[in-house]
């Protein structure tokens, strides 16, 4: 079934209620059932939840062929945590499982072999990249991998399209009752705010730290409630590579030009107000923005009420500064960031509270501002951030489609040619955001506007913004790449893209290159 | 025109490609590695074929490490390299290149 | 057809060389650029440089920014071919390096008519300017800037000179007040521009804002950048701002009111003004106009 960005989507995945996307408000006012967990109740004081070792954990847990585990990204390239849980599991011969992530990357490369040899079939996660991306790609996963956002998956969880039997939380720090936490011990991830919904709804939840404090370790992001079985390992990641030392601003000239577009297409929108509120990535033009914004609040004499996202120094910087009044974390990026984050106003939310679009409101619906990148846009303002041009999954929607739905003017930057590769083009290849979401998309060669947006050009077309069309913009691309030949796939289907409201927006396709 | 030496020209840095250019018993032989291939490739080899025509080069081995670069530098780098392997560097023929 | 006379406050040097960084330094706004085959360019690519410098002229469209081709010194066995490659590919304009006396700009006016001649090209379309880098250049400035009439501008290269001179470069740039000065003099004697050296220091944003609003006042046209940072700041100062232009517009507005009712003597913003003001007000709005921030009708 063609859905309503195009793509067609094959009928064996529409099954089960399993609907195409139907535009970003279609499941607006939808009811369900949350899908509560089945919990093994402690009645009778028994000491402490601690176990000897992960495979004592994993079987203490019930873990069989065909359940379903999960894991966190807050360890990120520093992780040790996925790669130790699934050589245990390997070892102990369980097969066909299905990883529930919130997302994957270079550090959990073990999930490789673990495809290979059906230990692992089925993957649901936000980052698809590096040899896992490849290995998917290929085809070698049993079942298409289920790419969702992070407001996505915090929906799965909760509306019961994913059931989690069994919950593995990385943490920096827990008391020996699992009451843990991402700051106070030797691998701080400063929150631990994609891990909330593997905590509460996960029918077995283990925690695996390095540093065991004394009770109670509070505040705590897991609650011991939820916690089965707590386990010490000698180190659950590379602190190196955990946070990055401090994010760098871009000196590069032309990232420096396209963010001060960026923050002069926000200045002018008509949503740049005293509590204004905004997200940025971590990307070199989205973060150099913030140095622009402050000389406009500066010239304004206003703040921003607050920020969320992706923290980085830059933010924690005007937090300290009193430019941010408030900063809303679901994952610090930086040494500066976890070293804030939990303290004064810089507050750790759940990934729910962050973007799912089947609670009562996340903080992503009150956004005045999203900035995010692109892989590619195509004349529907339709944005890929997960396949490479190439046909290869390599990147990650993160927040991207949530943050562009709820946000009042969602901002795409990036430059119009990446080497010989038109970012603006025809067709992406595939859908990741819908351009129905997208508003502004400001480029190194000008500032495209979606159409439906008439006030924003209406302010626009007052100022010295370089406006250009979507067309226009392709238009230039091309004249100097020319037009790039379509890739060809087969017919298997490696990936499904959902939505975050739980519809198929698209399917990806193993290149024929690949073969 | 034949190639009688070998000659390199152009880098491997991003946008740029590099050429090189060998003789070969053989008719024309062009291998190339490019980080677009999928989308440009056949394009290339074509830009590559035709570049050669115009200088009149009939054989040879060429293999070109492309990294995104725009059409104007690979003409400019595989032009470079023909004229390198047969030691011409000055009067070029610029209206026909 | 060449255009003597346009904006030209920045004229960003690019090593030719550098695909990535020829493929569309235009995203930068510059007025001009310069594509460099001299200094930056290694002795063994020059050949590639060149080839690359024809392509890109031939091929990409730099969107209405001014092409200039710095070619190698007049001395050298390479300036034939680089004048040829560079009229070949249809370049608007030719920097002749190192330029100390009239002769030599005639000589190189020479090579580019025959290219011109060579290649199909409507003589007289490319112009010349002429980059004085040494003491007896900026003595023969004027007959250097009168020798063709090619000659859009004279520039000035301060490295070599402040070596002959046996200066030292200050950041005040105590040590190029004569050479600016004189420099400037001839350029409007000879009613061609005049250009600004390079700074070097691209990470001291202060000391370059120091410099140019100094060679502004000076009365330069543009100045000659290195990183494409600097392009915006050049244009920054350079640009009237809002004060001026205003100004400029008082002014030009009391000239018409005082033809229209035949008063005599001039007053603008409460202070009498001399007729010599208006040529100086017409030029800041027309730099405006050409900057892209005024928009009004007075010129």
């Amino acid at each position: 079934m063609i859905n309503s960005v195009g793509r067609d989507i094959p009928d064996e995945y529409l099954k089960n209620g399993v609907e195409p996307f139907q535009g970003i408000y279609y499941r607006d006012g939808y009811t369900y059932p949350k899908a509560a967990p089945k919990v093994s109740a402690y009645v009778k004081p028994t000491g402490d939840k601690m176990i000897a070792s992960i495979r004592g954990a994993i079987i203490a847990s019930g873990l069989k062929d065909g359940m379903t585990i999960s894991f966190h990204h807050h360890l990120r390239d520093g992780d040790y945590v996925v790669n130790m849980v699934m050589k245990e599991i390997h070892q102990l011969g369980i097969k066909d499982l299905t990883v529930c992530a919130s997302s994957l990357g270079k550090a959990h490369s073990y999930l490789v072999p673990c495809i290979e040899d059906g230990t692992v079939t089925g993957i649901s996660t936000s980052g698809i990249r590096d040899e896992i991306g490849e290995v998917v790609s290929e085809g070698k996963l049993k079942n298409p991998a289920v790419i969702r956002s992070h407001g996505g998956r915090a929906r799965a969880i909760e509306d019961g399209t994913v059931k989690i039997d069994v919950a593995f939380i990385g943490a920096s720090t827990s008391d020996a009752f699992g009451n843990a936490s991402g700051k106070g011990g030797q691998s701080d991830t400063g929150v631990l705010a994609y891990a909330d919904g593997d905590a509460k709804y996960a029918n077995k939840v283990v925690v695996i730290t390095d540093t065991i404090v004394d009770v109670p370790n509070f505040p705590a992001s897991i609650k011991g409630v939820d916690v089965d079985y707590v386990v010490k390992v000698d180190s659950i990641g590379d602190p190196t590579k955990i946070a990055t030392g401090a994010l760098r601003l871009t000196t590069d000239t032309r990232e420096l030009d396209m963010a001060k577009e960026v923050a002069k297409c926000m200045y002018y929108s008509g949503y740049f107000k005293d509590g204004f509120s905004f997200q940025t990535g971590a990307g070199g033009p989205s973060l150099a923005t913030t140095t622009f914004l402050k000389q406009y609040m500066e010239q304004d004499h206003i703040t921003c009420g607050w920020a969320m996202g992706g923290v980085t120094e830059p933010i924690v910087n005007l937090f300290n500064e009193g430019y941010i009044k408030t900063v809303l974390d679901d994952q610090s990026f930086d040494l500066a960031a976890v070293a804030s984050a939990n303290e004064g106003r810089h507050f750790e939310i759940s990934a729910s509270q962050y973007a799912n679009p089947f609670n009562k409101g996340a903080f992503v619906n009150q956004l005045n501002f999203v900035i995010l990148g692109a892989l590619e846009i195509d004349t529907d303002f339709n944005v890929n951030v997960v396949q490479g041009s190439n046909g290869v999954l390599r990147g990650a929607p993160g927040g991207h489609p949530d943050t562009a739905a709820g946000a009042d003017v969602s901002i795409i930057v990036a430059p119009l040619i990446r080497s010989r590769m038109p970012t603006v083009r025809d067709q992406v290849t595939s859908v990741t955001t819908p351009g129905e979401s997208i508003d502004v998309v400001v480029t190194d060669y000008g500032v495209a506007v979606n159409p439906k947006r008439q006030d924003l050009l209406k302010a626009f077309r007052q100022t010295n913004i370089a406006l250009k069309s979507i067309e226009e913009l392709r238009d230039l691309a091309y004249q100097y790449t020319g037009k790039p030949a379509p890739v060809e796939f087969d017919d298997q289907v490696v990936a499904l893209v959902e939505y975050r409201d739980g519809t198929i927006i698209d399917t990806i396709r193993k290149p024929k290159s690949l073969n | 025109m034949k190639i009688t030496t070998q000659a390199v020209a152009g880098t491997v840095e991003s946008s740029d490609a590099q050429v090189m250019i060998s003789p070969s018993q053989s008719d024309l032989k062009i291998d190339l590695d490019s980080s677009v291939y999928d989308q440009y490739g056949q394009h290339i080899i074509a830009l590559v074929k035709e570049t050669l025509k115009d200088l009149d080069v009939e054989g040879g081995e060429v293999k070109i490490i492309d990294k995104g670069a725009l059409d104007c530098t690979i003409k400019a780098r595989l032009q470079t390299a023909v004229y390198r392997a047969i030691g011409k560097k000055s009067d070029l023929p610029w209206e026909v290149l | 057809m060449a255009v003597k006379q346009r904006i030209r406050r920045s004229m960003i040097f690019l090593n030719t060389q550098r695909a990535a960084l020829v493929k569309d330094a235009f995203v930068y706004h510059p007025d001009c650029v310069i594509f460099d085959l001299e200094d930056a360019v290694a002795e063994n690519e020059k050949d590639s440089a060149r080839i690359q410098l024809y392509q890109t002229l031939k091929q990409l469209d730099y969107q209405g920014v001014e092409r200039w081709v710095r070619v190698n010194a007049l001395d050298s066995d390479l300036i034939n071919e680089d004048i040829r490659a560079a009229v070949a590919g249809g370049a608007e304009g030719i920097r002749l390096p190192k330029t100390e006396t009239a002769a030599e700009v005639k000589a190189a006016a020479q090579k580019i008519e025959a290219a011109e001649k060579e290649f199909g090209r409507t003589v007289g379309q490319t112009m010349l300017m002429a980059a004085l880098e040494s003491p007896l250049g900026i003595m023969n400035a004027y007959e250097i800037a009168t020798a063709d009439d090619r000659m859009m501008g004279i520039a000035l290269s301060a490295g070599d000179y402040t070596r002959t001179m046996h200066a030292k470069r200050t950041v005040a740039g105590t040590e190029l007040f004569g050479a600016r000065s004189q420099m400037l003099i001839a350029a409007r004697a000879a009613g061609v521009m005049a250009f600004d050296t390079v700074y070097t220091d691209t990470d001291n944003e202060e000391g370059f804002k120091e410099e140019l609003r100094l060679i502004k006042n000076m009365g330069f046209d543009g100045k000659s950048c290195i990183n494409p940072k600097q392009i915006g700041i050049t244009h920054e100062i350079f640009n009237p701002s809002e004060q001026e232009i205003q100004h400029a517009e008082h002014v030009m507005e009391a000239v018409q009111d005082s033809k229209d009712n035949g008063v005599g003597v001039l007053t603008v913003d409460g202070k009498m003004v001399d007729i010599a003001w208006v040529e100086g007000a017409e030029r800041t709005l027309k730099l405006a106009k050409a900057a892209g921030i005024y928009e009004g009708e007075l010129v």
